[in-house]
């Protein structure tokens, strides 16, 4: 532990140190590995808890590409998540490390009147707008599936809350005139993969969703810097939509007038095609389409499963959000779904981002299942049997904490 | 030199608002510390898995499958046929047994 926090000193000493020289690269050591781990719910998850740099210790599930898991009790901290403990997901390691943002281009191409290369300083001139918005993986609490499936082990902590601050996608699509007959436009970053035949990370968004004045380019995230894992200089926020579409590093747009056929799109990130996206579990969808927006989920914060509390009043938080429709109610319930009392709901940052809630709950002596449920302003409701998908994605289920009361 | 060291972080931290311009990022990666665990063929394994990802991008996967070796036959095909992993038909039965019996 000392040893850490002397590395921790040297790092900023050297950040300091170079604070003068205008040319040098602000330099972000490897610090070492903590000997502390966490124990996710489900078997085998194990984890160590690793400390990168520009962040504080997160939960690692993989090194290399970097898989970082927020620790849950972040989330109780407040509606948005620090910088320094945002998740980490990449899909193929070979990511960039050194970036000189003067040297950043962002290239748009394809069926467009006038293609463009912009400079970050380009794109920070143009008008700006901020946005808050929750980005979560789409195989966020994959761990839980029953029956479980290949694929990331994650807990709940692969999601976070952010103002983003940056130019709509709009803006620069306009800038470069889309032309007739273009249907979707695509979404490349600097990061990819160690073999020429595996496929680059490349996403893609219908024409008239990401000409919707929400969908942006972001450079700014909670006031300062997008960190280097996720996404500096430059990164596509998609409010509402899970992070595979949210690409880091972004360098290249095309636009294009077709569907685009990659294998990110065309085979990845697929949901069952049916009502529910689900299926009866450990059987194959027979048909599927692209993921796209969350399923709305809330979660108690501020108690952990199996706490030991003092009989009588205890005030419930927590956080709830959905894709896109915002938070119509969220109820709680003490006694293991027999009745539901409303809760009161916090500020409201957006229809994207985290809502806060808080309910004072009376216990009684003795086990008690604490139950939470959210209900969008589309309509949607969390369901009390989780829905399986072979992928492992859109896990939406009513969370419960067990708790002691004496 | 440690109460001047003080000093600087302390000012460093008052400075305030963030620069209008980011700046340039060295950004160096921590070491991996997993390790594929004792096995047969782990060389063949390193070989051929390391390249594009760390040890625990296996060990962090489900232990329970009914059929483990039809479960990580699953997984060498993805890498081969999806990913591209350039690993040749003659290692794929060996990893596959590693995998199995080491998870």
């Amino acid at each position: 532990m000392m040893k850490l926090r002397s590395k921790q000193v040297l790092s900023r000493r050297d950040l300091i140190r170079q604070a003068g020289l205008a040319a040098a690269a602000t330099t972000f050591g490897p610090l070492a590995a903590l000997a502390d781990t966490v124990t996710l719910p489900f078997d085998n998850g194990e984890r160590p808890l690793v400390k990168y740099p520009q962040k504080r210790p997160m939960i690692c599930l993989t090194s290399r590409p970097p898989q970082l898991e927020t620790p849950f009790g972040v989330f109780n901290g407040g509606p948005l998540t620090p910088n320094n403990a945002f998740f980490v997901r990449y899909h193929l390691a070979n990511i960039p490390t050194d970036i000189d943002p003067d040297k950043f281009t962002l290239e748009i191409k394809g069926k467009v009147d006038r293609p463009q290369k912009l400079s970050l300083q380009d794109i920070r001139k143009l008008t700006a707008v901020e946005l808050v918005a929750v980005n979560q993986c789409s195989g966020n609490s994959r761990g839980f599936f029953e029956p479980r499936v290949a694929g990331g082990q994650l807990g709940n902590g692969a999601m976070g809350n952010a103002r983003w601050r940056g130019v709509p996608l709009k803006s620069v699509l306009d800038m470069a005139g889309v032309q007739a007959g273009a249907r979707q436009v695509t979404f490349n970053g600097m990061d990819g993969p160690v073999f020429d035949k595996t496929p680059d990370f490349v996403k893609a968004l219908d024409l008239d969703h990401a000409r919707d004045g929400d969908v942006m380019l972001a450079y700014g995230m909670n006031g300062d810097d997008l960190p280097l894992l996720n996404g500096f200089p430059l990164r596509l926020v998609v409010p509402g939509y899970y992070g595979t579409y949210w690409v880091k590093h972004l360098s290249e747009i095309t636009v294009i007038d077709d569907v685009f056929d990659g294998f990110w799109m065309k085979s990845a990130y697929r949901i069952p095609d049916t009502p529910c996206n689900c299926v009866e579990p450990g059987t194959a969808p027979k048909a599927t389409i692209p993921i796209n927006r969350f399923t709305v989920r809330s979660f108690i914060t501020n108690i952990t499963d199996g706490a030991k509390l003092k009989a009588g009043t205890t005030r419930l938080k927590g956080i709830a959000f959905d894709g896109g429709s915002g938070i119509k109610e969220v109820a709680v319930s003490i006694d293991g779904a027999k009745g539901w009392l409303p809760a009161k709901l916090g500020k409201d940052l957006g229809k994207y981002s985290f809502r806060e809630w808080s309910l004072p709950v009376k216990l009684a002596a003795g086990p008690a299942e604490l139950k939470v449920r959210a209900t969008s302003n589309a309509g949607d409701v969390q369901p009390m049997e989780p829905r399986w998908n072979p992928a492992g994605y859109l896990r939406n289920v009513v969370e419960t904490v067990r708790v002691t009361a004496s | 030199m440690r109460a001047r060291l003080l000093h600087l972080l302390l000012a460093a931290a008052t400075l305030g608002p963030i620069p209008v311009l980011a700046s340039p990022i060295s950004y160096a990666l921590p070491a991996e510390t997993a390790a594929f665990k004792p096995g047969p063929n782990l060389d063949v394994v390193k070989n051929n898995c390391s390249a594009c990802h760390s040890a625990d991008y296996v060990s962090t996967q489900p232990r329970g499958a009914k059929d483990k070796r039809a479960f990580w036959q699953a997984e060498v095909t993805k890498m081969i046929k999806v990913y591209g992993a350039p690993i040749a038909d003659t290692d794929v039965a060996g990893i596959v047994d590693y995998l199995a019996t080491a998870y």
